[in-house]
């Protein structure tokens, strides 16, 4: 049966297919549809844990329990992960296992373009690189064999490109795969220095014998075409050269790690000039380059931003198509959406000219104009253990002025680790913690404080008030971030105390099923042009609700875009916004 | 035949994921190798949103190389001047939604919304439709099919067979829709025949 898959969806299928039975992992973009797909098959044990360290035990702890495992996760996850991820390498699996790591060249949504196969040369495993959704479809069932065969984790690389492109792929059937006996082995899953030594050796061996299975796997192929160049590649790159040069000859690397050094010797003497095109790290590059190999690679290929069959050509051609120039034009980025319940955390806390940590997530955008309410955003759960570094450098004073803005999902992925330290050292942050009820820049996730499972299936729900009691924090507020004048107080009067305090800004998602139904039957807002004071005023501005427009010197809202929350109708003095009730047609 | 590149864009919530998965099957089911690629994640927030679609025999590339798009299909004015370079610029055709979204920048004082769109067009793409998308959806009877509107005047253009188009809808839109998409697309593509 053929199917329109995208690399996510063919990876879920595929490792389905090849007989998973546990999946785990934490939401980020590119790769969160990969669990998301999973958890759809009734077989299929799938989880949304706190954060990728725990997803990631509780798939090794799968694969040592005998069961076919994956842990998914966004390339700077396994950041988060790597603890487990160097000493799963030394302990090996039972039964197979692959870390699918979503890499995002160029950025479209992280905070840096880190190259994962480089992890997997570090952790001394295999990695796996499909090309397009066929082959992310195909490997990931051939990835579990790899796996047992070789008792390894296998890295399973994904680009955005790769992730997020729908191709045709042809789909087979679900193979039952037994979930083999547990065996206690302490040599192997105790690695005290005494066993880790023995391990040691074995995952040198295991790499001698990986390098052996690279020469003859049929995941590398030559593709003999004109002899004059020669392409070494991996990944998406692969189908940007073959569009720029279908006649060329070409090694495809699908398993690029170890890197079959014989093969492309053996690929290398049959043409007047190799190249190699790979996306971001010279990483074939340099084995062959160790191996005394003469290349073309980073001199002429970008390592920085994503490739495109444009800069590939050029790489290759020193050419590009005739094309217009583009235009000059004013930006879109993404905005908060009108009516979010950031808006009003952000307006406030510009308002009293805090210095605002702010974390990962939709509420980043805080730190745009006009909300402008944001210092720093680096990654997963800085806002809190920062702010307290920050509070240790400046004092307390200071710290008067200080806040930590972090979303739901990422306080439980590593912003409760940080609140800790606050009260154990006796900092006096306030920490926000922004609790919309979901996982909503990665599309509406859940976490341990929605109430819902992966699956779909309650329980328990983590109440944060609680939880904030326990860790010893003893003020707790919580407010509407939607009543602006009430925010602004309960922030102030929480930076001002000399303790840690911790604020819960709780009101869902916009975007929400239930939330949207809630709003639609709700009339949106308009302005009244004569009440409008124009450039005088500009006050309904200062939230950037993308519905409010400016157009011959007075505010307007597009009803297209309006939900009808009264953010602006707080603000504006003139009482010049109104609800738009008109007939229902 | 050709590979066929078709651009995509608008501003996110506009629905443009769902029209380039509609083009995407129907190129499938008329037998075609396709690809579409798109960046997701923030794409709900009101930014700037493209999608490509290409297929053909065999399709490599999911990314449309500058100067090769076929087809740039809008749903926002300005969306269409942003990926202009993308586009043939001896053959490429513009079908452009006749809806302005003015960007938060904009009223923010940080930019210009541009007033000459449709010139700067003209003297770019060969040939520039302007279909007023929501006009025919409320025609259709559901305000929501604009999108459908002008992938009925996409299809003029396109080397699939209107029964196909018709079976992909069919398949892929809400039940209770398929009346309203079915009349939005025959309305967008009788509007221009090529």
């Amino acid at each position: 049966m053929k199917m329109l898959l995208s690399g996510n969806e063919a990876v879920a299928r595929g490792a389905w297919e090849g007989g998973v039975l546990v999946s785990a992992a934490y939401p980020g973009t590119p790769s969160t549809e990969i669990l998301e797909n999973l958890a759809r098959y009734e077989e299929v044990r799938a989880e949304w844990s706190p954060n990728e360290k725990v997803a990631f035990e509780v798939a090794l702890g799968a694969a040592i329990g005998g069961a076919r495992a994956t842990v998914s996760m966004k390339h700077v996850g396994l950041n988060v992960a790597a603890d487990p991820l160097m000493s799963s390498a030394y302990s090996g699996i039972n039964a197979g296992f692959l870390i699918i790591s979503a890499d995002d060249p160029g950025m479209h949504s992280s905070q840096n373009e880190q190259d994962n196969r480089i992890f997997a040369k570090f952790a001394k495993i295999p990695v796996l690189e499909p090309s397009d959704s066929q082959e992310a479809h195909d490997f990931a069932k051939i990835g579990f064999k790899i796996s047992e065969e070789f008792d390894t984790p296998v890295l399973f690389r994904l680009t955005t490109r790769i992730s997020h492109t729908k191709c045709i792929v042809e789909v087979g059937e679900r193979e039952e795969v037994e979930v083999k006996p547990y065996n206690k082995d302490i040599y192997k899953y105790i690695l005290v220095p005494a066993h880790a030594r023995k391990r040691h050796v074995a995952v040198e061996e295991r790499l001698e014998r990986l390098k052996e299975f690279a020469e003859k796997t049929d995941l590398n192929r030559i593709e003999w075409g004109n002899r004059e160049i020669g392409i070494v590649t991996s990944g998406i790159a692969y189908q940007y050269a073959k569009e720029v040069m279908p006649e060329a000859s070409f090694l495809k690397l699908g398993f690029s790690w170890p890197t079959p050094i014989g093969l492309v010797k053996k690929f290398s003497s049959q043409v007047k000039k190799l190249y190699v095109v790979e996306e971001l790290e010279p990483f074939i590059e340099d084995a062959l380059r160790a191996a005394g190999l003469e290349v073309t690679g980073k001199e002429v290929v970008p390592r920085i931003n994503e490739l495109s069959p444009r800069r590939v050509r050029v790489a290759l051609t020193g050419k590009e198509l005739p094309h217009l120039e583009p235009e000059n034009v004013v930006a879109r980025p993404p905005v908060l959406c009108p009516g979010c319940p950031h808006i009003g955390i952000y307006w406030a806390l510009r308002r009293l000219r805090a210095t605002v940590m702010g974390d990962i997530g939709c509420y980043t955008l805080g730190f745009q104009e006009p909300l402008s309410a944001m210092d720093t955003c680096l990654e997963m759960g800085f806002s809190v253990s920062g702010a307290h570094g920050l509070e240790k450098a400046q004092g307390k004073k200071f710290a008067r002025k200080l806040v930590a803005t972090i979303g739901d999902s990422t306080f439980l992925h590593s912003g409760v680790t940080g609140l800790m330290d606050i009260v154990y050292n006796k900092g006096t942050s306030t920490v926000v913690i922004l609790e919309n009820s979901t996982t909503a820049m990665t599309g509406h996730q859940d976490h341990p404080a929605t109430g819902k499972t992966a699956k779909g299936e309650p329980t328990k729900a983590i109440d944060f008030k609680e939880l904030a009691h326990a860790v010893g924090v003893e003020k707790v507020f919580e407010v509407d971030p939607h009543d602006l004048k009430m925010t602004r107080k309960v922030l102030k009067e929480a930076m001002e105390l000399e303790e840690p305090t911790v604020v819960i800004a709780k009101r869902p998602c916009v975007l929400l099923k239930e939330e949207r139904k809630r709003l639609q039957a709700k009339p949106k807002k308009k302005i009244i042009p004569e009440k409008c004071k124009g450039e005088t005023c500009r006050n309904c501005l200062t939230i950037g609700c993308s519905a409010i427009y400016w157009k011959d010197g007075k505010a307007w809202i597009n009803p297209l875009l309006c939900v009808g929350c009264d953010l602006c109708q707080q603000l504006c003095p003139f009482g010049a916004i109104v609800e738009d009730v008109k007939d229902e047609n | 035949m050709k590979t066929k590149n078709i651009i995509i864009s608008g501003v996110g919530g506009q629905g443009i994921i769902l029209a380039s998965e509609l083009l995407s099957l129907a190129a499938m089911r008329a037998g075609f190798d396709v690809k579409k690629s798109e960046v997701h994640g923030m794409s709900q927030r009101g930014g700037s949103v493209v999608s490509n679609v290409r297929f053909g025999e065999k399709v490599y590339s999911p990314l449309i190389e500058e100067g090769t798009a076929d087809v740039i299909l809008s749903f926002e004015k300005l969306e269409t001047l942003r990926w202009i370079h993308f586009l043939n610029p001896k053959s490429g055709v513009c079908i452009v939604n006749d809806l302005e979204i003015i960007p938060v920048q904009v009223s923010q004082g940080k930019g210009e919304y541009p007033g000459d769109i449709m010139e700067r067009l003209k003297k770019k793409a060969s040939r520039v439709y302007l279909v007023d998308g929501v006009k025919y959806a409320l025609q259709a009877g559901n305000p929501r099919t604009a999108n459908t509107v002008l992938l009925g005047t996409l299809s003029n253009f396109l080397p699939i067979e209107p029964g196909i188009w018709e079976e992909t809808i069919k398949k892929r839109v809400p039940p209770k829709t398929i009346e309203a998409n079915m009349k939005a697309f025959w309305l967008g593509r009788d509007l221009f025949k090529d």
